[in-house]
């Protein structure tokens, strides 16, 4: 049976998936009693709601007709890799190599998740926001960030 | 009233906090002036911005970022046809062909002096209201708060756009996101895969910035580049003749009122109120067709009943300690990490800060009209930047933030997680709203909930035997049931077209 929501159907799938593991996981912490409800005694009844709620959402997208089907539609993997890659990025380089290199490396690379990125506009960019994030950030707002480079030594910790 | 708002005044008049409340509005209008970016996406972007900051000036500050950022989002949705977010839909629909026509600046400075006459009318009502509803605050119990919550959660549900059931379902989601925590009753860490990290929980800026600041971003850059119109030549004079305020006087007036009353609401009711007044405005005048061309009092009503509602919507925060909205959330997340719980008792305890935030509203609103009518030039400027350099450098911005919390790069993994999950809702049409506000009254509600049941000896029947808690509970169920009858979906969803 193909759904006829196709968006409904992969969202109720994942509410049940989520709510079960959500309900599983806090059988292990004491359910209690109404008297005296447990830890596990909220995350179960809500857990078990949202399974319920998403066994709903996909029934309703198996019998209710909609107009085309509401596909998903094409997902756009390259800004979604390059967003969560610079981002991961940003968190590894920070301790490392300080905020200048990091944020420099982080928006180069990261420009290339729109197709209309260009080399030298990209580069000049990156070399820009280093400075601006640098002068701003830690010299303006006083955040304690790292400026310059952690001796390789301390890299792996 | 006037000993308090004297008081509020002698808090946010100090030149120190009139430079965070400047600060504020002026950083606020920078960003959310930027296409795509919300005031949610704004704040929780700049909130590392307040970090270094006292309680008082923190709150000053970032009520002036959001402010500014729903100014901001105004001057994108007509000079651009982008809305920022869902409450400039509305504004975008004759305020951009205002633009069209050569009358930008009509329209940017109507919206300005319209939000301000809105933004004076809902501080006084915030004054006048709030004491006597801090007294009725403090006859809350548990089972009254639980109640509170669970209508202020339905509501939301009522008042997001698209489908009910998924609304539903992502308030429960946010809701169980907020387990992930220690237990405050007995001390368990819950669902923290034995990180000591997620002890504390997700950080409420974290999940904000991934869901609506970097799924956003993701999701513009999917959709192929299109080539706007930008209207910054001709924007024209920025003070509306005389012709067009005895046109859109009234049209503010009623924006006010209508705004004032449902930004109350909790879920959201802001929104509400620029699309109901939008909507009163057409069904008054005496030629509706002119609406969707370039109407004054399209731009003037909803603009005016936005800002009385973004300014009341403070009323449930500070006097319930319950935000009614994301926006809201974000301020409580905000008093929270400076060690104020919000609630009835901030009155009490911390008048000056109360009170003093109360006046900054003011403030606030006076600042956007004075540093932006002269300055709509420069804001306009930032609208010729192309996206692709726009969003790497919110990308940094937003990494910076979210590093800036603890200081540890555990929150920036956690962010890219949450961004991956943004992209995903936003595939499958699921709103983000719904799911942080039920992430933030998530952990309130089980304490409540828990100790309503305690004290009646495990007996569930006291969230019925209790007069006021049955009444929130009897009114949120039929808000349910009427949301769910046919004929009132077809007005909603009426209510809501053109949002896509």
């Amino acid at each position: 049976m193909r759904p006829k929501s196709e968006r409904d159907f992969v969202a109720g799938l994942l509410f049940m998936l989520t709510g079960g593991a959500f309900a599983w996981g806090a059988l292990s912490y004491g359910f209690g009693s109404a008297n005296n409800p447990g830890p596990g005694y909220f995350p179960f009844g809500l857990g078990a709601m949202l399974v319920l709620l998403g066994g709903f959402l996909v029934f309703r997208s198996l019998t209710v007709e909609t107009d085309g089907r509401e596909p998903i539609g094409r997902i756009a993997w390259r800004p979604l890799l390059a967003v969560v890659l610079a981002i991961a990025g940003f968190a590894l380089g920070l301790p490392r190599l300080g905020l200048p290199l990091t944020v420099g490396l982080v928006v180069f690379g990261v420009s290339f998740a729109s197709d209309e990125a260009r080399w030298p506009s990209a580069l000049a960019l990156a070399a820009f926001l280093a400075l601006f994030c640098s002068l701003v950030f830690v010299a303006g707002l006083g955040l304690n960030l790292p400026l310059w480079p952690a001796p390789l030594s301390a890299w792996s910790a | 009233m006037w000993d308090n708002l004297l008081l509020g005044f002698a808090t946010a008049l100090t030149l120190q906090n009139l430079g965070y409340a400047f600060a504020g509005v002026a950083l606020g209008t920078l960003i959310g002036v930027l296409p795509g970016i919300g005031p949610v996406a704004t704040m929780a972007m700049l909130m590392p911005t307040v970090y270094g900051l006292d309680a008082t000036p923190a709150l000053i500050m970032l009520a002036g970022i959001y402010y500014g950022a729903q100014y901001g989002g105004s001057t994108t949705a007509i000079l651009l046809n982008v809305p920022g977010e869902a409450n400039s839909v509305v504004t975008a629909i004759d305020g951009y062909q205002m633009a069209r026509q050569g009358k930008a600046g009509t329209a940017l400075g109507i919206a300005a002096l319209g939000s301000f006459f809105a933004g004076c009318v809902s501080t006084l009502v915030i004054a006048l209201f709030s004491p006597p509803l801090v007294q009725l605050a403090f006859l809350f119990g548990a089972a009254e708060y639980f109640a509170l919550m669970v209508l202020g959660l339905i509501l939301a549900v009522v008042l997001a756009s698209g489908s009910t059931l998924k609304a539903l379902c992502m308030i429960v989601l946010g809701v169980l996101l907020g387990q992930v925590s220690t237990d405050v009753i007995s001390g368990l860490p819950r669902f923290d895969f034995g990180r000591p990290e997620l002890s504390d929980g997700f950080g409420f800026v974290v999940i904000a910035m991934g869901l609506f600041g970097f799924g956003e971003i993701i999701a513009n850059l999917g959709r192929p580049a299109e080539h706007r119109e930008v209207f910054t030549d001709r924007v024209g004079g920025l003070l509306p003749s005389r012709e067009d305020l005895r046109q859109a006087f009234p049209a503010v007036l009623r924006g006010t009122a209508l705004g004032s009353v449902l930004g109350v609401l909790p879920g959201n009711g802001a929104l509400l109120a620029s699309f109901s007044s939008y909507t009163l405005e057409k069904k008054l005048a005496a030629d509706p067709s002119r609406f969707g061309r370039g109407a004054i009092e399209g731009v003037a009503a909803p603009e005016s009943a936005n800002n009385a509602g973004a300014q009341t919507s403070f009323i449930p925060m500070l006097v319930l300690g319950i935000p009614p909205n994301a926006v809201m959330a974000l301020m409580a997340g905000a008093m929270t990490l400076k060690g104020i719980t919000p609630g009835p008792q901030v009155m009490t305890d911390n008048p000056a800060l109360f009170w003093g935030l109360i006046a900054s509203m003011w403030i606030g609103n006076l600042m956007l009209v004075v540093l932006n009518l002269p300055l709509i030039g420069i804001w306009i400027r930032l609208l010729r930047i192309p996206y692709r350099w726009l969003f790497p450098a919110i990308v940094v911005f937003c990494c910076i933030g979210a590093f800036s919390i603890n200081g540890s790069t555990f929150e920036v993994f956690m962010t890219a997680g949450f961004a991956v999950l943004g992209y995903v809702f936003h595939k499958l049409h699921c709103e983000p709203a719904p799911l942080l506000l039920g992430f933030v009254l998530g952990p309130l509600m089980e304490e409540n909930l828990r100790r309503a049941l305690r004290i009646a000896h495990g007996d569930w029947s006291t969230f019925v035997s209790r007069p006021l808690s049955a009444g929130l509970l009897v009114a949120a169920v039929v808000l349910l049931v009427v949301v769910m009858l046919p004929t009132i979906r077809a007005k909603r969803a009426e209510a809501f077209q053109g949002e896509d």
